[in-house]
């Protein structure tokens, strides 16, 4: 029972509602980061690692301080999610990435660049936001969060693959850089539309 | 004659969303119909000025380093207000907004504004610049509320245009609409720039 819930939420962030292309949600990074595989795959890593952690703090942040119905203070403090949200996403990503330079410098140099512009990634708040919305507890929202994280990384990981391609390919003068990305996001939300008709 | 620059370069040579593709988020997601669009750029604007004339005024006693911690707290308290204003008097905007309002905390234009222009400028101007912008954001999210909408329900602001016989083009109002609405208005400006381009030479 416990299990099914769990992997209609999976397909559901990954596939149905995947965040970037049918939510968007995080489409700075999708356009912006989307020029080589390599960087793409370092943006994906990243986000997947601080919207897991994300959801598992901002999960414990409303329902201990601010949902008056089980906080430890009992006052109702809902109208400080967002700034409280966004602050802690904030402190998360600086301390991520502090930890990672002292202890795993490999990884600091792969994903270094790509950690402070996280925190201004909609799809982490979003992530958050969501899972307050949908009523998740706490085992959902850190499963919700691994799997937006892993669906923002697959049309990444696709939108780089084709953008690869794209700059040897002939376009007209133009529609070059922005505009032929986004009729590419286009096709693949065509594609992913398909999704949708899944009853789960 | 300056000040009016500050004021309309948002609006058409610096157009946040269409030529320094700031803000796409709420711009694609919102824009599938006109009142939703009206109603975002107008909550967007509210922040946008409002953040601008704080930050400009707190500059000299903002810390360097930890500034944009205090922008964006500056940012989320403003969208705290919007966010509690909306859900009070016009709450069934504020249902079909729903998640992008607490979201405009992360509109890249805010930020950006702030970080490039109200940290460094005096009051007077970062109004007229907030200004600028927040019409210019307006703008574009109306440009592409008013095509999606127009296609996909055969409405302009609910007002009927087509007759009844007209078969909605569904497709415009769902997620590739929008991607593809965007793409093709971004290639129209490009194609005018080229084009002025080359008469110019």
């Amino acid at each position: 029972m416990e299990f099914s819930r769990l992997f209609v939420i999976i397909v559901s962030s990954i596939f149905i509602n995947n965040f970037v292309i049918v939510r968007f949600l995080g489409l700075c990074p999708y356009i912006g980061v989307s020029k080589k595989l390599d960087s793409a795959l370092g943006m994906g890593m990243a986000v997947i690692f601080v919207m897991t952690m994300a959801s598992t703090i901002t999960w414990l942040i409303y329902n201990f301080l601010l949902n008056p119905a089980t906080s430890i203070f009992g006052f109702d403090l809902t109208f400080l999610r967002t700034i409280t949200f966004i602050l802690s996403i904030a402190v998360l990503v600086q301390f991520v990435e502090m930890v990672i330079k002292k202890t795993v410098p490999t990884l600091y140099k792969a994903l270094g660049i790509y950690l402070p512009l996280i925190t201004t990634n909609c799809a982490v708040l979003g992530v958050s936001i969501l899972n307050i919305n949908e009523n998740y507890n706490f085992l959902e929202s850190i499963v919700n969060g691994i799997s937006a994280g892993i669906g923002f990384t697959l049309v990444l990981l696709l939108m780089a693959g084709i953008r690869q391609r794209l700059e040897f390919a002939n376009v007209p003068k133009s529609l070059k850089g922005m505009p032929i990305a986004f009729i590419v996001a286009g096709c693949m939300a065509l594609a992913f539309l398909g999704f949708s008709g899944l009853k789960i | 004659m300056k000040a009016f620059g500050e004021l309309t370069k948002g609006i058409i040579k610096e157009n946040p969303v269409f030529v320094m593709a700031l803000g796409l988020c709420p711009t694609l997601a919102v824009s599938t119909s006109v009142n939703d669009a009206i109603g975002m750029g107008a909550a967007a604007t509210f922040v946008l000025l409002s953040s601008n004339i704080f930050i400009s005024l707190l500059k000299n006693f903002i810390p360097n380093k930890i500034r944009i911690p205090c922008y964006i707290l500056v940012i989320a308290s403003f969208v705290t207000m919007v966010d509690m204003v909306m859900h009070a008097y016009v709450p069934s905007l504020h249902k079909s907004l729903g998640i992008f309002i607490p979201l405009i905390v992360v509109n890249c234009i805010i930020l950006g504004r702030a970080e490039a222009f109200a940290s460094k400028n005096n009051v007077g101007k970062s109004i007229l610049d907030a200004i600028g912008m927040g019409i210019g954001f307006t703008l574009a999210i109306v440009i592409i509320a008013v095509i999606r909408e127009f296609l996909g329900s055969g409405t302009i602001y609910n007002i009927s245009i087509l007759p009844a016989s007209y078969k909605p083009m569904i497709v415009a109002i769902l997620p590739p609409g929008a991607f593809f609405t965007i793409a093709l208005l971004m290639g129209l400006i490009n194609l005018i720039k080229n084009k002025k381009h080359k008469s110019g030479e």
